[in-house]
C-alpha cells in the first residue's frame, strides 16, 4: 500500500520547501473539496499532503494600494461575509461563492478552484473578468502571473515544480466601475456551469469606458475574450453593442460536446450570459444592486 | 363513508420510526456489521457487450488477505425457467446471468466476479489482480437500432414470443404483446379528427439515496443470516434459495432500514454473492455499492419509443385509440411494456383501442420497477397527444379528459371492468381548485394531464400480540418505506379501539412471520394493512372469548367497543366492562397469551386516478423550465395518515418534474454510461421546484374495510405530459422527446424562430 504523508506547513517558505521535497507528488490542501474527492474516486495519489490553511497569509483578506489580496486558501465563506471586497467586487464574489455547496463554502478556497484548473471553474471567469493577477513563490522565488494565462488545459497549471499558489490580487478599482457573474445550470443549485461568464465594467456616466470579459466552461481554459470587451468599450450597452459583444463571446468558443452542453448550445449560451452580466455590472456601477443568485 | 366516523384514521401522528430516523439512530443497510467480517467487492465489465473466454483469478486469491473470490462458476447454472420467486415472476437461467456474468459480459457494470477480502484496499487490489479476456462484441444500446435484423444480438436463444407463427430466428425481441377492444379501424373511419405522434423517453434512475447493501453471515451447518437494504426480504429468501439452491428455512433474512427503492430494491444483486462469499470465506462477508455502481449496474426504469394515434369526433368523443410501444428491457427480457400498453387509455371510456407492445433487449443494465413501472411512458405520449386534440378541438383539458373519464363499468382495453373508481373526481377536484380557476400569470403558461395505476394486493401475513400491560405489538412483514407502520398503526388502533399510542408496529425478519409479498404495486397500506385489520379481529375474537371466561358466559354474549369487552346485551347480565389491560392482566388464568394472526392472498385492489396541473415559464433564450406552481390531485381511497399520502404524492411528482426535464441516462459510443453520479444524472434539488400541493379525493375502495387505495404509483404518471402541455402552450413548441432539457429545448425554440422568420 502506498503511504501518504500528511504535513503542516508554518510559512510560505516552509510549504515551498516541503513541496519540493514531494519531488512532484506533493499536493497542497486548502478546503479538500476537490483535493479529498479525488483522492477518493482513485483518481489523485498524492505522496505527501501539504496542509497551508495555518498559513495566516494564505487564508486571509488584506487590503493593498487601492486593491485586495486574497489569501489563497481563504474559505468562500469569510470571503462572501468581507464587507467591502463584497462591495468592490461583487462579481467576483458572488462568484467565488457558487463554487460548491453551502456547506463546501465553509472550506472551498478560491485558490484552490483555480489550481484545479477546470474550464467550468465558477470564480476563474469572474477574477479574469477583474484582472486578477496570481502571487506565486516556489524555489525560484515570487512570480505574478494575470489570471487568464495560469491554466494551460483541463487540469493543467502553468505551475512549475515546487511552486504554490500564494494569493490573488484584485487591483485598484476607479470610481463608477462594477462586475458580475452569471453562469448557466440546468438546475437551480448543485450543479457545475454549462457556461460561465464574468464582466467588469467602468461607466462614465452612461458609457462604457472599460471592459474585461471572463468566458468559462467553452474551451479547455477559461477565456478572457478581449473582442467582446471592445464591442462593448465606447458603447451604452445599445442593443448592437451587446449583439457584437455576444457574437465575439460565441465566436471565441471552442467548446466540447458532452453531457453537459452541445457546442451548439455552449455557444449560444456565451452570448446570452454575456449581455445578462453585462446588464448587471452596469446597474451595479450605477449603484443598483442585485443579489447574487 | 365519512371520517367522521373513525378516531384514529385520518389523523396525523407522529410515525413511530420517525424519531429514530430524524436523530440518526435508524440502522440503514450500510450500518450493519458483524465481528470478523470480511469486505466484498464486485469486480464489473468495462464492455457494453464482450464474450468472457476466461477468467484467471489465481493472483487474486493469492494476495495475502483475500480469503475468497467468486465467478459465475460458483452458482449453479439454471434451466431456462419462469418460477414464482415469492410471487415474481422470474427467469432463472437469466436472472443467476445477471447477478454473474456468464457466457457473456451484456453491459458495462456486469458483474464478472467478486472478492472478499480483510480490508477495503486488500479487496480493491485483489479486483485488479483478476484477468478477465473479453472477446469485445458490437453492442447496441438503442431501441430502434436493438429491433433491426441485422442488431448485434445479445442472446442467442431468444425467440420473440407472442407472435404467430413464432419466428425462426433469434433476435433482441424478446416479446410481442397486444391488447384488443372493439374495432380501431372502424373506430378511425368515424372520426372527425385524428391526431397521431411519436414519443421517446429515455432511462431513468430511481436515485434512491441509499445505494444497494447487504451483510452475509453462512454458519458452517448450511444456516444463512442476512441483512439488506431491500422492499422485500421474503423476496431476497426466495431469490437467493433458488440461485444458491439452499431451503428457504435455512435463509434468514433481516430487512433493515431503508432509504428509497421505488421499486429498484425488489431484486438481488448483492445479497448471493455476499453469501457465497461468506461460504467460502467462513466469516460474514459485508457489501456495499458505490453510488456510481447502482448507476451503471442496478435497474434504472426503460425508455421507450411511443407511437400514438387518437380519434375523435367534434365534440371532442374519443372514437379509436391506438398505441404501439417499444420498450428497454435492459440485458434481459422482462420490461414492463405490459403495463405500459394497460395503463395507456385505463383513463379513458374508448370503443374502440388496439394496443401493441415490444419487449427488447439492448445492452444496458437490466430494468427495475420504478413507481409504476411503464406507465409513464405510455402516459407521456397518450397525455401529450390529447393535449394537442384538446388544442385543435379548442377544448378546455380538463372538459375533454371529463367527456371520456373511465368509470364505474368502464371496460379496459385489458380486459377489466372497474368497479367504483374516482377519475372523473380527480378530475373535477382539479377544475374546481383554486389553482385551475386562479388565471395564469404572466409570462406563465399551464399544463394538465391525467395517469392511472392499478395498484396491487398480494400475500401479506400479519399478527397482534397482546403484553401483560395490555399494549399491543403488530407485527407484519414489509419494509416500511413510505410510512407504512404509521399506516398499520393507525388501523390497528382504529379497530382495536385503543390509542395510536398503545400500538407498537414492528417488521419481522423472514422467520418470524409468515410470507409477504414486497413492498411494491403500492400494496402495503391495502393489502397488508388488511390482514393487520384481520389479525386484531382474530385478537379481538379471543379477547372476547376471554372476557365470556371471566364473566362465564357465552363468547356470543360478549362485544367489543372503545377497546373495551362488554356485555352484549342486558340479557347477558350486569358486567363491568373489560379493558384490554384488565384482560391482558388476568391472561394466565383465562387461556395464556393472546394473540391474533392473519394470512390473505388479498385481491380488490382499488385503482388509483391523478390529475396534476402545472404553471411554468420558458426562459427563451436558454431553454431553462422554471416550475411556478404545481398541483397534484388523486383518487386515494382512504387517506389513512393524510402526511404520508400527501408525501406521495408530492414525491412522486418531484421525481416525474426530473424525468421531464433533466433526467437521463446518457451513453457514449463505446456503450458506457457517462453520468453515473448525482452530478451530472440530473435529479431535481430542492430550489428548483416550489411547494408541490396536494388535493387528496377520496373514493374509498369498496374491496377494503377502511376503503384503502394505494397511493405511491399514480403520482409518477402525470407529470411528463402535464410539463410537456405547459411548454407547448408557453412557446407553442411540442416536445416529443424526453427530457425537455435546457439544450434540447433551446434547440427546439430556435429552429422554431428560424422557421418562422423564413415564412
Amino acid at each position: 500500500m502506498t503511504e501518504i504523508q500528511y504535513k503542516v506547513a508554518k510559512n510560505i517558505k516552509d510549504a515551498c520547501i516541503l513541496m519540493a521535497a514531494a519531488d512532484g507528488k506533493g499536493r497542497i490542501l486548502a478546503g479538500g473539496t476537490d483535493l479529498l474527492v479525488q483522492m477518493k474516486a482513485g483518481t489523485q495519489a498524492p505522496g505527501t499532503i501539504i496542509d497551508v490553511k495555518k498559513i495566516p497569509e494564505m487564508v486571509t483578506i488584506a487590503k493593498t494600494k487601492g486593491g485586495f489580496r486574497i489569501g489563497a486558501a481563504t474559505p468562500a465563506a469569510v470571503i462572501g461575509e468581507h464587507e467591502e471586497l463584497r462591495k468592490t467586487w461583487p462579481g467576483v464574489v458572488e462568484a467565488i461563492n457558487l463554487i460548491g455547496s453551502k456547506q463546501i463554502q465553509g472550506r472551498a478556497s478560491p485558490g484552490g478552484n483555480l489550481c484545479n484548473a477546470s474550464p467550468a471553474a465558477d470564480s476563474v471567469p469572474a477574477l479574469v473578468a477583474a484582472g486578477a493577477t496570481v502571487n506565486i513563490q516556489g524555489p525560484g522565488g515570487k512570480r505574478q502571473v494575470p489570471v487568464e494565462q495560469f491554466c494551460t488545459g483541463p487540469g493543467r497549471t502553468s505551475l512549475q515544480k515546487g511552486e504554490i499558489v500564494v494569493s490573488l490580487s484584485l487591483p485598484a478599482r476607479p470610481k463608477g466601475s462594477s462586475d458580475a457573474y452569471l453562469r448557466l445550470i440546468p438546475r437551480t443549485e448543485m450543479d457545475i456551469a454549462v457556461v460561465g461568464c464574468g464582466v467588469s465594467l467602468t461607466m462614465k456616466g452612461d458609457t462604457v469606458v472599460a471592459a474585461r470579459v471572463g468566458l468559462g466552461a467553452v474551451a479547455p481554459t477559461v477565456l478572457l475574450v478581449e473582442d467582446a470587451a471592445k464591442a462593448l468599450v465606447g458603447s451604452q450597452l445599445e442593443d448592437e453593442a451587446l449583439e457584437a459583444a455576444a457574437k465575439a463571446c460565441s465566436a471565441a468558443c471552442r467548446p466540447i460536446d458532452d453531457k453537459r452542453g452541445t457546442i451548439r448550445y455552449r455557444t449560444k449560451i456565451a452570448g446570452v450570459l454575456l449581455k445578462r452580466a453585462a446588464a448587471i455590472a452596469r446597474d451595479r456601477a450605477n449603484g443598483i444592486s442585485h443579489t447574487a443568485h | 363513508m365519512s371520517k367522521a366516523q373513525y378516531k384514529w384514521i385520518g389523523t396525523r401522528p407522529d410515525r413511530p420510526d420517525g424519531a429514530d430516523k430524524v436523530t440518526g439512530r435508524a440502522r440503514f443497510g450500510a450500518d450493519f456489521n458483524l465481528p470478523g467480517q470480511l469486505v466484498g467487492k464486485v469486480l464489473r465489465s468495462p464492455h457494453a457487450h464482450a464474450r468472457i473466454r476466461s477468467i484467471d483469478t489465481s493472483k487474486a486469491e493469492a494476495l495475502p488477505g483475500v480469503k475468497a473470490v467468486v465467478t459465475a462458476a460458483d452458482f449453479p447454472d439454471q434451466p431456462n425457467q419462469i418460477v414464482p420467486t415469492g410471487e415474481m415472476q422470474v427467469n432463472l437461467r437469466d436472472i443467476t446471468r445477471n447477478i454473474m456474468a456468464r457466457e457473456k459480459a451484456l453491459y458495462e457494470g456486469h458483474p464478472v466476479a467478486a472478492v472478499a477480502a480483510v480490508s477495503d484496499a486488500i479487496a480493491k487490489q485483489a479486483l485488479a489482480l483478476i484477468d478477465v479476456d473479453y472477446e469485445v462484441l458490437p453492442h447496441v444500446i438503442d431501441v430502434a437500432e436493438a429491433m433491426k435484423p441485422d442488431a448485434p444480438l445479445l442472446h442467442e436463444h431468444l425467440i420473440t414470443e407472442g407472435v404467430n407463427p413464432p419466428p425462426t430466428k433469434a433476435s433482441n425481441i424478446a416479446k410481442r404483446i397486444e391488447f384488443k377492444k372493439g374495432d380501431a379501424a372502424e373506430g378511425f373511419a368515424q372520426a372527425e379528427v385524428v391526431v397521431e405522434h411519436d414519443y421517446t423517453t429515455q432511462a431513468v434512475h430511481q436515485g434512491y439515496i441509499e445505494p444497494h447493501a447487504a451483510l452475509a453471515s453462512a454458519s458452517e451447518d448450511g444456516q444463512v443470516q442476512v441483512w439488506s437494504t431491500t422492499q422485500g426480504h421474503f423476496q431476497v429468501r426466495g431469490f437467493c434459495s433458488r440461485l444458491l439452491n439452499i431451503e428457504t428455512s435455512q435463509i434468514r433474512v433481516t430487512a433493515t432500514e431503508i432509504g428509497g427503492g421505488f421499486g429498484g430494491k425488489t431484486v438481488v444483486y448483492l445479497e448471493p454473492l455476499a453469501i457465497r462469499l461468506s461460504q467460502k470465506a467462513g466469516k460474514p462477508v459485508k457489501m456495499v455499492m458505490s453510488r456510481e455502481e447502482v448507476f451503471r449496474a442496478s435497474g434504472p426504469a426503460p425508455g421507450g419509443n411511443v407511437h400514438v394515434k387518437i380519434g375523435a369526433m367534434r365534440d371532442g368523443r374519443i372514437v379509436a385509440a391506438e398505441c404501439r410501444v417499444d420498450m428497454q428491457a435492459g440485458a434481459f427480457p422482462g420490461s414492463p411494456v405490459g403495463p405500459a400498453c394497460m395503463c395507456s387509455y385505463a383513463c379513458y371510456d374508448i370503443d374502440n383501442v388496439h394496443i401493441v407492445g415490444f419487449d427488447v433487449v439492448s445492452n444496458r443494465p437490466k430494468v427495475a420497477a420504478y413507481r409504476a413501472p411503464g406507465a409513464p411512458i405510455s402516459a407521456w405520449a397518450v397525455e401529450s397527444s390529447l393535449d394537442i386534440l384538446a388544442q385543435r378541438l379548442n377544448m378546455d383539458p380538463i372538459d375533454l379528459r371529463l367527456k371520456n373519464a373511465a368509470k364505474k363499468g368502464t371496460k379496459t382495453a385489458y380486459g377489466v371492468t372497474f368497479n367504483t373508481i374516482g377519475m372523473v373526481e380527480t378530475l373535477e377536484a382539479i377544475r374546481d381548485s383554486e389553482h385551475y380557476k386562479a388565471p395564469v400569470k404572466p409570462g406563465y403558461a399551464r399544463g394538465v394531464a391525467a395517469g392511472f395505476w392499478f395498484n396491487v394486493g398480494a400475500d401479506s401475513s400479519a399478527a397482534a400480540h397482546v403484553g401483560e400491560d395490555g399494549s399491543v405489538t403488530v407485527i407484519s412483514g414489509n419494509p416500511d418505506i413510505g410510512g407504512s407502520r404509521a399506516s398499520l398503526a393507525l388501523m390497528a388502533a382504529e379497530e382495536l379501539g385503543v390509542d395510536y399510542n398503545k400500538v407498537r408496529p414492528v417488521i419481522a425478519d423472514t422467520a418470524s412471520i409468515g410470507f409477504n409479498f414486497v413492498t411494491g404495486g403500492s400494496r402495503v397500506t391495502f393489502a397488508t394493512g388488511l390482514a393487520v385489520v384481520n389479525s386484531v379481529r382474530d385478537l379481538i375474537r379471543e379477547l372476547k372469548v376471554r372476557a365470556a371466561k371471566i364473566w362465564n358466559v357465552d363468547p356470543d354474549g360478549v362485544m367489543w367497543e372503545n377497546g373495551m369487552a362488554k356485555p352484549a346485551g342486558s340479557n347477558v347480565g350486569e358486567f363491568e366492562p373489560l379493558s384490554l389491560a384488565q384482560l391482558a392482566a388476568q391472561a394466565g388464568r383465562t387461556g395464556g397469551p393472546i394473540n391474533g394472526h392473519a394470512q390473505l392472498n388479498v385481491t380488490g385492489a382499488g385503482p388509483g386516478f391523478g390529475v396534476h396541473v402545472v404553471d411554468l415559464k420558458v426562459d427563451h433564450d436558454t431553454g431553462i423550465v422554471g416550475i411556478g406552481r404545481y398541483t397534484a390531485a388523486q383518487d386515494v381511497g382512504t387517506a389513512i395518515h393524510p402526511s404520508y399520502v400527501e408525501g406521495q404524492l408530492q414525491g412522486g411528482a418531484v421525481q416525474g418534474i426530473g424525468w421531464a426535464l433533466n433526467e437521463e441516462y446518457i451513453y457514449n459510443t463505446k456503450g458506457r454510461l457517462e453520468n453515473p453520479g448525482f452530478l451530472d444524472y440530473r435529479m431535481p434539488v430542492a430550489s428548483d421546484l416550489p411547494m408541490i400541493e396536494t388535493i387528496l379525493v377520496e373514493v374509498p375502495n369498496p374491496s377494503h374495510p377502511y376503503g384503502v387505495r394505494g397511493v405511491g404509483e399514480v403520482p409518477i404518471v402525470p407529470p411528463t405530459a402535464a410539463i410537456g402541455n405547459a411548454i407547448a402552450r408557453a412557446t407553442g413548441i411540442r416536445m416529443t422527446d424526453l427530457p425537455m432539457s435546457p439544450p434540447k429545448l433551446s434547440e427546439a425554440l430556435d429552429s422554431a424562430a428560424l422557421k418562422i422568420a423564413a415564412e
